[in-house]
């Protein structure tokens, strides 16, 4: 399958604010960035229904799988603001 | 510029509880039947929905609709129409049964029937005791709903426009609808959608307000479709807000939170709930903590650099306690306010969450505007349900659980109504005019040309501060007047929208900008009349109509017993009567009166 980054950002679109508000900030700050493999994984992980995503990404539910796992905790990260405040 | 042509028996737009329900209806009657949706069905916002739908089966506590109909009224603040209130609470278990039958994986009692849980407002015997009314299906009931009618349309051969998105109403001559406009986002290109009917069913615009639990998809696509196309919008005032979402993202914190012990705060750290409310402090009613932070947002003792939230502290619990009874709530703090509430408070503020108002409706699904003498005269091949229409069975204001049940109920009503109008020969495909996409095209070329423009994302942020600083959960006259000064001068700044990207495939600034073009209808409508509606009623709160012994909760039936229209064009408001009249001449009006809890 061909991967269109414009359908991804517009993937990134979801049923739930906790997951756009993620999104959003992953959009702005690390998509770009992405290789080619690391854009094939979001693709899957975008086809993930929503609350069990957001379980995944929230940490109350497992990564099925491990290919997962460094695209799950930069969604994390890119959603941390700075704790100084 | 010849442009493709799409001709169905009718045009849905919007693939959400109440799109689908409608399209099942029309798919299983044989029509040929289109749905437009900009996201994927299953990733509509009906997802979010936790709480369940509502239903009077009776299976774990005794009830019957008749209860059910007076609690919906009193809830709405008697601004709701007794005779869609009727339909609605009369054709829950039918609706809720057929959803059993799809296979809507309910939760169950042990005698196999579906089980019920108590949800605010919902009361036995006219307010005598709570009723377990809500059917659920643990806490996804939306999402299962979603599943269990996109499954059975994709069965009855419903046919799907994925990632399209509406442009605008057709209407001919005689104003009677024939259709929409549609722009397929893989490509870019404009469409016209020709029907016998077209039904909107696009959900809430919750993100006119900058405090807002709703999904970014919440743009009110069809209200301001419809605002566009010259049909007024009804209630608009009427907006659902709960006490504490995570300042800045609208992200919910639980009322259980203040359960445990949390305790809001204001900039001089003060424990400011126990001014306003000494007894019950921060466990108050939802509006009662609203208006109390607002007041102290408003009389500047607001927190941080903007003065603009509160602080809602759980750092006197022990952190055993936070990780063990709180761990989502720590979760969303560290993730939407990048603070740990177990070494900090947590920024919160009133956040809005449910819209009342809408496109006027009858209980049949048919958009109905004032004409003549009748001021629900039906626009003929229009119909809407769910949150972008106003039935009106919400009224001021919703019960939990009634959403659900609104989009199930009207959703298959809307779908009945043209499946009856078309086989008895009433609607029939009228001739497209010739002008039919012309303004969609030109909207779209004004967005190409614009030099020199302003940006999409700033003209949307300062509405959505206006729309929460003057139009809020607690309401100033002197604020209201000044936001409508203000949103006009927003929506100014929004008719000369720039795009730096041009480019025709998936261009998500394309889509954005003709977001805020629906937006910004709502949040017109929503100022202007609230800023007319001079009483408090259900979720519109005044600071000049205060609860009086003459006005009890600042109530004005004697003036304002009636529902707001709002017209696009000259910003002009009418009113027309509630109907306190139920569908059935056996059932008795609930009659006018103080709704005290």
């Amino acid at each position: 399958m061909t991967l269109n980054k414009g359908r991804m950002r517009w993937h990134c679109r979801r049923a739930l604010l906790e997951l756009d508000l993620v999104f959003a900030r992953f959009l702005e700050n690390r998509f770009d960035q992405l290789s080619d493999a690391q854009l094939a994984d979001l693709q899957d992980l975008l086809d993930i229904e929503d609350h069990d995503l957001w379980a995944m990404v929230n940490g109350s539910a497992p990564c099925p799988e491990d290919r997962w796992m460094p695209l799950l905790s930069m969604l994390r990260d890119s959603g941390t603001q700075d704790d100084s405040a | 510029m010849k442009i493709a042509k799409h001709t169905y028996d009718a045009v849905i737009v919007g693939a959400g509880g109440a799109g689908l329900r409608a399209a099942l209806q029309l798919s299983e009657s044989g029509l040929k039947t289109a749905v437009l949706t900009k996201v994927f069905p299953t990733r509509s916002h009906t997802v979010a929905a936790q709480g369940g739908v509502a239903a009077s089966l009776g299976n774990s506590t005794e009830d019957n609709w008749h209860w059910h109909m007076y609690d919906t009224v009193k809830g709405s603040d008697w601004l709701g129409d007794q005779d869609a209130i009727e339909f609605m609470c009369r054709k829950a278990n039918e609706v809720v049964v057929e959803l059993e039958h799809y296979g809507m994986p309910f939760d169950r009692l042990d005698n196999g029937k579906i089980y019920q849980r108590p949800f605010g407002g919902h009361s036995q015997n006219y307010g005598q005791s709570p009723v377990s009314r809500s059917c659920a299906a643990a806490d996804r009931t939306g999402h299962a709903m979603l599943h269990a009618l996109y499954q059975r349309n994709v069965r009855a051969k419903t046919q799907f426009f994925v990632e399209w998105m509406a442009l605008d109403l057709i209407r001919d001559a005689d104003g009677d609808v024939v259709g929409v406009t549609a722009m397929e986002m893989e490509t870019g290109e404009v469409s016209i959608f020709h029907a016998k009917a077209v039904i909107f069913a696009t959900g809430g615009a919750g993100r006119i307000y900058y405090s807002s639990t709703n999904a970014f998809i919440n743009t009110g696509d069809g209200v301001g479709m419809a605002a566009r196309a010259g049909v007024p919008l009804e209630d608009m005032e009427f907006w659902q807000f709960h006490p504490t979402g995570v300042a800045g993202a609208g992200v919910l914190i639980t009322e259980g939170v203040r359960g445990e012990g949390g305790i809001l705060r204001n900039a001089a750290g003060e424990r400011f709930m126990e001014r306003y409310a000494p007894n019950l402090k921060d466990l108050a009613s939802r509006d009662v903590v609203s208006r109390s932070m607002v007041t102290e947002i408003n009389e500047g003792r607001g927190c941080g650099p903007d003065k603009d939230h509160v602080l809602l502290d759980i750092t006197h619990l022990s952190p055993e306690t936070i990780m063990k009874r709180l761990p989502g709530i720590r979760e969303i703090s560290i993730q939407f306010a990048g603070i740990d509430p177990i070494k900090a408070p947590i920024p919160v503020v009133p956040t809005c969450h449910y819209q009342m108002g809408g496109i006027p409706t009858n209980y049949k699904g048919q958009v109905v505007a004032p004409k003549g003498d009748n001021p629900n005269t039906p626009v003929t091949g229009f119909y809407a349900a769910g949150e972008c229409a106003c039935a009106s069975v919400h009224g001021a204001n919703r019960l939990g659980t009634n959403s659900l049940l609104d989009l199930l109920v009207f959703g298959k009503s809307a779908g009945e109504t043209v499946v009856e109008d078309i086989q008895s020969g009433n609607l029939r495909l009228k001739p497209l005019p010739d002008d039919a996409a012309d303004f969609s095209l030109a909207r779209m070329a004004r967005l190409e040309n614009q030099k020199d423009g302003t940006n999409v994302h700033e003209v949307r942020l300062a509405m959505q501060r206006t729309m929460q600083k003057h139009a809020g959960v607690f309401r100033f006259s002197e604020l209201l007047q000044q936001g409508v000064t203000a949103i006009l001068e927003v929506a100014e700044q929004a008719k000369t929208t720039e795009i730096k990207d041009k480019s025709m495939v998936w261009n998500t600034a394309r889509m954005e900008a003709l977001e805020l073009d629906n937006l910004i209808e709502v949040a017109k409508a929503t100022m202007i009349s609230a800023e007319a509606r001079k009483e408090s009623r259900g979720a519109h709160v005044r600071d000049d109509a205060p609860d009086t012994a003459e006005f009890p909760n600042g109530r004005r039936d004697d003036e304002w017993l009636k529902h707001t229209l709002w017209y696009s064009e000259g910003n002009r408001l009418d009113y027309k009567p509630v109907n306190l009249q139920p569908m059935s001449e056996s059932v008795d009006p609930i009659a006018l009166a103080t709704r005290t809890y």
